[in-house]
């Protein structure tokens, strides 16, 4: 295991990269989640075409949609754009049902409440609907990272960068490098859980209302 | 509470640009001017040198060979290493993004030219030199040599009397054959196992290129005959024996720098070409080994002890 | 001819639907696509079914359900395959892989089934109960009916799962149509890219077939007795609140 200290200061670089490529795509993915989430909550038309389409959209393999990219976007095969662009569709295929369902929630007596005050449509979304949305938001995007965080090392079979790179390159020689392929398994999953408990704290921090139903209740 | 939102929404994209403009993979085939080829005529010192190299162990040895020996005259060097396979980085060397990278006469004629016939060390090379675009040229090819070559392990060579793979040709229908997918595809692969030897095996199984799983496969009798490096030091660990190719399917692989014509000053030259001629076939199965020794060593490192020990300055 | 055009012309070649001297044909390799996933599938429905059942079930032990779904979503498929085959060895290629696809798939089952159980409106159960029902036929003969729309919404994940990662097994060396992928990008150059793209269509055609099949499957098996419109909204209900996401996410 020296292996690993003797490079510390490498995995540690292609960690950082790693989450680049990962979380970049979640927050494109989301900003354009959120626009045609609310669409599809709004119009029933719309949600009759964007929920499936995005369920079918995920059902797509990783691997075979990093490969298609070129196909559609023109890029050469080894351009980390391929497994970005992916990345950043599945994540609109994961939120936009996500938004949909977040707003469906929010209970009508609230939105009758606020419409009753003299809210209007717009400022009743942002400062009513949207926000009450927002815990069941992060628990989509949490669920985005975390899939994207693991999915970003697949790319390594075609050659993009990233941790999945130490998977790759431990198992070429023989006997493999052990020590680096599992190195990757683990900073990919610690980078994950790391991640994941971060946006939890951040969706606690910006709905302090959840917080304080909990404090007078429990 | 929107203030709230506002803030941790703009913490993340904070740290979201932060984390892309850190960690931006460098793509080395990224659009860089080309560089004009000066010709004819001497080339001066460059200001700087970009080698590149292939994504298996060998290429990237062989590629902090020549880094190690040019920083040492004290050309700066640059590193783009384990960049993919020829189609990738070959358009690197054309459009001047890479200057320099180890490559290996018979292979890199034959991406150049599907049916050149050449096989013998010299004509491969000669070939070679006139099929290049002109802004590339090789310097002296290496007497180390990295074929591919079918392998067996020793109880099956016993078994079937197997010194050539002419002798293999009896019992190919019961064997299974692996190697690394390409194999299945290439003219010296599975078509000039048959067109040369009338070959056809039972299946193939695709593995990896020379690495764990094939000498796994190998050593576990998964596959009878398998496609190995002759550089493997699993070959002489394993008590493997390489099947003698008399037909010559498998051209000539001597290991040549390929490199950018206005990037080759005389020191360049000069010390590449010291490289080349210490360096011999036996040389590199050692170099492979150090680079599979337990603790795994980096390519680096096993390359500047090389340099220290074969005295070139 | 543009690379989309050669993509088409490998597709619909026939020689590629047939053995031919570098590749058994596109049918065997779905055929074997579909084993390897339906294997793995056998294997952890028959380990995650039960295990979510009684959990469901009694109610205990439901936050170690989250935790394992929601952490396996961070394990890297790639890494488990590559390294099961490197260790247990090319001989047992399969097997390792096998083990790869069960551990994966067992979380969105679990998940799943779990929620499915939960999902069972209580009052039902007590009614059950009250009728003298024995504990064990009140989970079958019950809790399963009402809880199988979830539980196959947990198998449409896990299976979507599993496809995806058999694409991947292909570069340790398993068949599948996967191996169009790897063989393609070995052999490099605009031919194998074509290779490559044409894999992945079929690939991406697989999944999509198989997902809508297990929609429709979904659809169907909801009890007759449920068959309204309530049954679409309470499904959405236990799917927003975030504890007992069954969406777990694929691959």
């Amino acid at each position: 295991m020296t292996w690993v200290w003797d490079h510390i200061d490498e995995l540690l670089a292609t960690s950082w990269e790693h989450l680049g490529l990962a979380l970049v795509p979640v927050l494109v993915g989301l900003l354009i989640s959120i626009p045609l989430g609310w669409v599809a909550h709004r119009y029933r038309t719309a949600r009759a075409i964007l929920v499936p389409a995005s369920s079918l959209l995920y059902t797509i393999p990783s691997l075979a949609l990093f490969v298609l990219m070129p196909l559609v976007l023109g890029t050469r095969i080894l351009d980390p754009i391929n497994v970005m662009a992916a990345l950043t569709l599945y994540t609109i295929a994961l939120l936009v049902r996500t938004v949909a369902d977040a707003l469906d929630a929010v209970s009508r007596d609230t939105v009758a409440a606020a419409t009753a005050i003299g809210y209007g449509p717009t400022r009743r979304f942002f400062a009513v609907e949207f926000p009450l949305s927002v815990p069941v938001l992060v628990a989509g995007v949490r669920v985005a990272a975390v899939s994207n965080i693991s999915l970003v090392s697949v790319g390594a079979i075609i050659g993009v960068g990233g941790l999945g790179f130490y998977l790759t390159h431990g198992s070429q020689l023989s006997p493999p490098n052990y020590a680096e392929i599992i190195a990757g398994i683990v900073l990919i999953v610690l980078l994950a859980l790391l991640v994941d408990a971060l946006l939890a704290l951040l969706g606690r921090f910006i709905t302090p209302w959840t917080r304080a139903r909990a404090g007078v209740h429990g | 509470m929107k203030i709230r939102i506002f803030a941790g929404v703009a913490t993340a994209l904070v740290a979201a640009l932060t984390m892309t403009a850190c960690g931006g993979s460098s793509d080395p085939l990224s659009n860089t001017p080309a560089q004009q080829p000066t010709g004819s005529g001497p080339v001066g010192k460059p200001d700087k040198i970009v080698i590149g190299s292939a994504n298996f162990p060998e290429s990237t040895l062989l590629a902090e060979i020549y880094a190690a020996g040019l920083a040492k005259k004290g050309i700066t060097v640059e590193k783009k290493l384990n960049i993919g396979n020829r189609e990738t980085y070959m358009p690197g060397m054309t459009d001047g993004s890479l200057d320099l990278l180890p490559e290996y006469t018979g292979v890199l004629l034959q991406y150049l030219n599907k049916s050149a016939p050449e096989t013998a060390p010299d004509e491969v090379y000669e070939a070679l030199k006139k099929t290049l675009p002109a802004s590339l040229i090789v310097l002296d090819k290496s007497s180390a040599e990295d074929k591919d070559a079918i392998v067996v392990t020793k109880e099956t060579a016993d078994k079937w009397s197997l010194k050539s793979i002419e002798d293999l040709k009896a019992h190919a229908g019961e064997a299974i054959f692996g190697g690394p997918p390409e194999i299945a595809n290439r003219p010296d692969g599975l078509p000039g196992f048959k067109k040369n030897y009338g070959l056809e095996f039972k299946e193939f199984k695709p593995l990896d290129a020379g690495g764990p799983l094939t000498i796994n496969a190998l050593k576990t009798n998964a596959v009878q005959a398998a496609d190995v490096f002759t550089t493997d030091p699993a070959i002489t660990v394993n008590n493997f024996v390489v099947l003698e190719d008399p037909k010559n399917n498998f051209a000539a692989q001597n290991v040549v720098p390929l490199i950018n014509a206005s990037k080759a000053s005389d020191e360049v030259k000069q010390v590449l070409n010291a490289i080349s001629a210490k360096l011999d076939t036996k040389t590199l199965i050692e170099l492979n080994g150090k680079l599979s020794a337990p603790d795994k060593p980096d390519a680096s490192k096993v390359a500047a002890d090389w340099l220290a020990s074969a005295g070139i300055s | 001819m543009n690379i989309v055009e050669q993509v088409w012309a490998w597709l619909t070649n026939p020689e590629n639907w047939q053995k031919n001297f570098r590749d058994p044909g596109i049918p065997t390799r779905i055929v074997e696509h579909l084993s390897y996933t339906g294997l793995a599938l056998l294997f952890a429905i028959v380990i995650a079914v039960p295990i979510g059942l009684y959990i469901g079930h009694t109610g205990r032990g439901g936050f170690l359900v989250v935790g394992i779904a929601n952490s396996f979503r961070a394990l890297p498929e790639l890494g488990l395959v590559i390294l099961l085959v490197l260790v247990m060895g090319v001989a047992l290629a399969l097997q390792a892989v096998t083990i790869a696809l069960v551990a994966l798939a067992i979380p969105p089952l679990l998940a799943g089934t779990y929620a499915g159980i939960r999902n069972v409106d209580s009052d039902v159960v007590d009614a059950a109960r009250g009728m003298g029902m024995r504990e064990r036929d009140i989970v079958w003969k019950v809790e399963l009916p009402i809880a199988l729309p979830l539980m196959l919404g947990g198998l449409r994940a896990a299976t979507l799962q599993v496809i995806a990662t058999v694409s991947i097994a292909a570069y340790v060396s398993l068949g599948g149509l996967g191996r169009y992928v790897i063989d393609g990008r070995a052999f490099g150059g605009v031919e194998g890219y074509a290779i490559m793209a044409g894999g992945a269509v079929l690939i991406a055609a697989l999944a999509i077939t198989v997902e809508l099949v297990l929609a429709g499957v979904q659809r169907l098996v909801v009890s007759p007795g449920l068959r309204t419109s309530t049954v679409s909204r309470r499904v959405t209900r236990v799917r927003i609140r975030p504890v007992e996401e069954p969406e777990v996410a694929t691959s």
